[in-house]
């Protein structure tokens, strides 16, 4: 049962930060828990679809479709992020005056509705996707495999959404005036995340070159499985032991982004709504 | 007659070249990895063939390889690693990462 419980939660905290990270981030948006909700829905969907047609998903393109699904998955997520946060760099301060001065929300964010849709199914859908093929798998092992596996699996993901939840209250307490700057920070940081998991497993597939493997071994120190490595690697991408394509992906997305972040601030221009 | 043993040359050296990717098979039965211990050459590409035969499918991890690649039931996953170094590099198979049978040792010399 702890073994269920242990896999479920180091699976789906990977998706209940990154929901944690969207909420926190748009705050103070119109009908955003709507938005959330539905993106929660619409991932288990997918996982469930994703999951049962593993098989067919594995043995496409010479046996890497796996690797290509995830990383068209974690490449469009990470765009989306960058959009978001692009986005915010023009309407972040609108949005704080209007969270400081009165309760209204803004009403001005439909495309940003999308992106949380988007970001919430593809993250859930990702780490579902593993989670049901594991649990089907324990679940079918054993006499009272299907109990343990639901008691361990309700733990695991209760202790997730814990972890997730604290995360979102500790955000709140930050004041306003640096508010959407940490958020912001964050999905800067998730989306960064993203790209150096997408150049792990396009090396897996051999489509990239690995350059050092590893960069650096810090699992003596703080090794991935660990609940605070799990949390950081949710959180910011820790890795114990990158390849330097990671690193090269990791840094490469990150400058990108925050120049297109302070381009978009510097001009303020309204126009990028669409 | 020239041309001929030219292009035959190349195909050799075509298929020498290709051949430079070993290939290991990996087989996971009842959970349990067969061999435990993979012998792999270093400084070279190394396919290694993850041959599940369960119905349930499995989920190949290594930290220290940086490889994870869930291989559903009665099918074969394809995972790349190399060029390695000599050493030891530990893997699992995570659903069932307690169980003495889910470990493996890749041994690089």
């Amino acid at each position: 049962m702890f073994a269920a419980a242990i896999i479920v939660f180091r699976e789906s905290l990977e998706a209940a930060l990154i929901i944690s990270i969207m909420m926190a981030a748009t705050r103070g948006l119109a009908m955003r828990n709507r938005w959330v909700l539905g993106g929660i829905v619409a991932g288990l969907g997918g996982a469930s679809i994703v999951a049962s047609g593993m098989q067919i998903i594995a043995n496409m393109f010479d046996s890497i479709g796996q690797e290509l699904f995830n990383v068209g998955i974690l490449l469009t997520a990470m765009a989306m992020l960058a959009w978001h946060n692009i986005w915010m760099a023009s309407h972040g301060r609108e949005l704080a005056q209007q969270m400081k001065n009165t309760a209204r929300a803004v009403t001005d964010g439909r495309s940003e509705h999308s992106v949380i849709l988007l970001v919430i199914a593809l993250a859930v859908m990702r780490e579902g996707s593993e989670t049901v093929l594991f649990l089907y798998g324990v679940a079918t092992d054993s006499a009272n495999g299907l109990q343990n596996t639901v008691a361990g699996g309700t733990l695991g993901l209760a202790a997730a959404a814990l972890v997730a939840t604290l995360l979102y209250a500790g955000l709140l307490r930050i004041p306003v005036r640096w508010f959407f700057a940490a958020t912001s920070a964050l999905v800067l940081l998730l989306a960064a995340s993203m790209a150096s998991q997408a150049a792990r497993i396009l090396i897996q597939a051999d489509l990239l070159p690995s350059l050092a493997t590893p960069i650096w071994d810090t699992s003596n120190i703080l090794a991935q499985k660990t609940v605070a490595g799990t949390i950081l690697h949710g959180l910011i991408g820790y890795d114990d032991q990158p390849a330097g394509m990671q690193l090269v992906a990791y840094l490469g997305v990150l400058i990108v982004i925050a120049a297109g972040m302070l381009c978009v601030s510097r001009r303020t221009t309204p126009s990028l709504t669409a | 007659m020239k041309s001929k043993f030219i292009l035959t040359a190349i195909c050799v050296a075509a298929v020498q070249a290709f051949a430079t990717t070993d290939e290991v098979t990996l087989t996971i039965k009842n959970h349990v990895f067969e061999p435990k211990e993979l012998k792999l050459p270093a400084g070279k590409k190394v396919k290694i063939l993850v041959v599940n035969q369960d119905a349930t499918p499995a989920e190949f991890e290594s930290k220290t390889l940086n490889r994870e690649k869930v291989i559903p039931g009665k099918s074969t996953g394809v995972i790349n690693v190399g060029p390695l170094k000599p050493g030891r590099y530990g893997f699992v198979e995570e659903y069932h990462e307690n169980e003495a049978g889910a470990q493996g040792t890749v041994v690089v010399d």
